[in-house]
């Protein structure tokens, strides 16, 4: 149980900065997601957590220690990677013994927090068999147990469900949140994926290039994001943008481009909207339809609409519900009013 | 999914098939069964006539203490190349994997000596050890050590094992730094937080991932100073002194082309050929079930 400090933390290779200075306090038991697109830093910023990357300026601090020249072992972590990283040529009991055995831990108590993890993680008919003879989520599995025996400080994931398919994803992703829950372990969670990032975090962390863009709770980040980015980054379909010209009466003076969720515009008919335009393409999800409605101006706006498809071409009236609209100025800042 | 080419002419595969069938038979197949065939015949002095003696050849050849002698000699050369030959190169590996400026020219420099001929690899250790003038020879008796492989026995097997590892150091560093590289990073890094010292990485993570590797390396290496350090004997020490480091192979050329025994020779190379297909046998059935995880 420990907090997690970052306090100006950057990272060059060579000249590149890559990370240009991220703060971020981690509460005891507290889940952090940090969600990006490729090549953000967040990966790196992970690793630099752990200790297998230097930090180049900047302090980290778990549990209040300063870590930044302590290796990896010695930082009281354990991190899940996104390949799993199990040892192949050892069965699941070895692999989850392994970091155990060379703390030189009894062997009985090795013993007991294997089959505890293992129960947890419902591995105790696979505890003999070897990495390769267990299906995806299994290994996933047992990447958590190797993670969950050391009785860590902290937890670090990065990307873990990457390579599952989409219906284990979910599933797994559920079992982490339980499992993170009952255990209490403060945590840092990496993806690229906005839904685990929404569905997983108690904070999310949403960085771009090198920055942290936005730190807040996920309901918090969706509906006042901080930036253009935040707000076309985190949302699927991402927030529709639309130019204040269109809207000209009740665009803030400053704003340079307006934003508006999806599920906050309605179709209507072609006259009564505040705007209008064709139907490019419709979207069946089911539940909703995404319409996508090119405007006048030529850009795309889309609508979720209960209703079934519509026609291609037909023209639409697109109403606003107008409190839910964000301004945002030209560095892309949502500005507060 | 079968993945198969049908030929419609009937002859068109024969014909594709005939150059390396060819190859086979006249530069394999006949020499092999030339020996075979030989190995039961007993030549007179002149080599005008010859007996069949059945498998006379072979008992005169167990029975004989310096065929027995070269076997130990063999065994001792390859077991000593193939270690020493191995574990410089998974050293160098291990050190060469972890270089990360300038690792291009490293890696080049170290594969180098596969390039050179086995003779003029014998021959650069003969100059740099040759007892009167020999720059290493030189250097040995600076510190006091006097250096003679031509009366010492040991010396001798010393330097051809030398020059024969050598040789070798090169094919086997690339294949463990090939080894190397496909072992997943993250797998290290699991278990360096686990807080495995680099040493005991390398001890239980590293080396048993590289096990199909250092399989496939044992075998080669072993039909390598078996078979393919005859250049290197040959222009070091001709087998001596007395016949310290005459290996089997070795022993096949100096009894049939020096000694004229043809049919002692042939019986020898026969001999070899057994052990070659053991070996091939164990490499097959080891290498096609992997001796790992």
């Amino acid at each position: 149980m420990a907090t997690i400090t970052l306090n100006a933390v950057k990272k060059t290779y060579g000249k590149t900065e890559v990370i240009h200075g991220v703060d971020l306090d981690v509460a005891d038991g507290e889940l952090i997601v940090i969600v990006g697109p490729s090549g953000c830093g967040k990966s790196t910023l992970l690793r630099m957590v752990a200790g297998l990357e230097t930090i180049t300026a900047g302090e980290i601090s778990i549990a209040g220690r300063k870590v930044n020249d302590l290796e990896p072992h010695e930082r009281d972590i354990a991190m899940v990677f996104q390949n799993y990283a199990l040892y192949p040529h050892m069965s699941v009991r070895k692999n989850l013994a392994y970091g155990l055995k060379i703390a030189k831990i009894p062997t009985d108590e090795i013993n007991r927090r294997v089959a505890k993890a293992a129960k947890m993680l419902q591995l105790d008919d696979y505890l003999d068999r070897k990495p390769r003879q267990l299906s995806g989520g299994q290994r996933q599995r047992v990447a958590m147990g190797r993670a969950i025996v050391r009785e860590p400080a902290a937890f670090l994931f990065d990307e873990p469900l990457s390579n599952l398919d989409a219906k284990l994803r979910v599933q797994m992703r559920m079992e982490i949140k339980a499992l993170q829950r009952e255990l209490g372990v403060t945590s840092l969670y990496v993806t690229h994926d906005q839904v685990e990032a929404m569905t997983m975090a108690d904070r999310v962390v949403v960085m771009n290039a090198g920055i942290a863009e936005q730190i807040g709770p996920p309901l918090e980040v969706y509906r006042n994001p901080a930036s253009l980015f935040v707000a076309g980054f985190i949302g699927s379909p991402p927030m529709n943008f639309i130019n204040p010209a269109l809207l000209s009466d009740i665009a803030p003076a400053e704003a340079e481009t307006l934003g508006i969720r999806p599920e906050h515009c309605a179709l209507t008919t072609a006259e009564a909207g505040r705007l209008s335009g064709t139907v490019a393409f419709c979207e069946a999800l089911g539940a909703d339809t995404l319409v996508h409605v090119r405007m006048a101006d030529g850009s795309l706006l889309i609508v979720r609409s209960d209703g079934d498809p519509i026609e291609t071409g037909e023209a639409v009236g697109v109403s606003l519900e107008t409190p839910e609209i964000l301004g945002f100025d030209s560095d892309g800042r949502a500005i507060r009013s | 999914m079968e993945n198969r080419v049908t030929f419609n002419n009937r002859w068109l595969p024969f014909l594709l098939i005939a150059p390396q069938l060819l190859v086979t038979l006249v530069f394999f197949f006949w020499p092999a069964g030339q020996a075979v065939w030989q190995s039961m015949y007993l030549p007179d002095p002149f080599g005008l006539s010859s007996e069949y003696v059945g498998a006379e050849n072979f008992w005169f050849l167990f029975e004989d203490p310096y065929y027995r002698a070269s076997f130990a000699t063999t065994a001792i050369f390859s077991s000593l190349v193939t270690l020493s030959s191995m574990s410089v190169a998974l050293f160098l590996a291990v050190m060469a994997d972890r270089v990360i400026k300038g690792s291009g020219a490293y890696r080049t420099l170290l594969i180098w000596p596969y390039a050179v001929a086995p003779a003029i690899a014998g021959v650069l250790w003969l100059f740099m050890f040759n007892p009167s003038i020999g720059v290493a020879t030189y250097w040995l008796k600076v510190l006091g050590y006097d250096w003679n492989h031509v009366l010492n026995g040991t010396e001798a097997m010393g330097l051809v094992v030398a020059a024969a590892s050598w040789k070798q150091i090169s094919y086997n560093f690339l294949f463990f730094l090939a080894g190397l590289q496909a072992i997943p990073k993250s797998v290290i890094e699991a278990a360096a937080i686990d807080g495995a010292s680099f040493a005991k990485r390398f001890w239980t993570i590293v080396f048993p991932l590289l096990s199909p590797t250092t399989f496939f390396l044992l075998v080669v290496n072993i039909v390598y100073a078996f078979f393919e350090t005859f250049a290197v004997i040959h222009t070091i020490t001709a087998g001596g002194p007395r016949q310290d480091t005459t290996i089997l192979v070795y022993k096949v050329f100096a009894d049939g082309f020096v000694g004229q025994d043809l049919g002692s020779s042939a019986a020898q190379s026969v001999v070899l050929l057994f052990i070659v297909g053991l070996l091939t046998i164990v490499q097959f059935k080891f290498i096609e079930r992997r001796v790992h995880y």
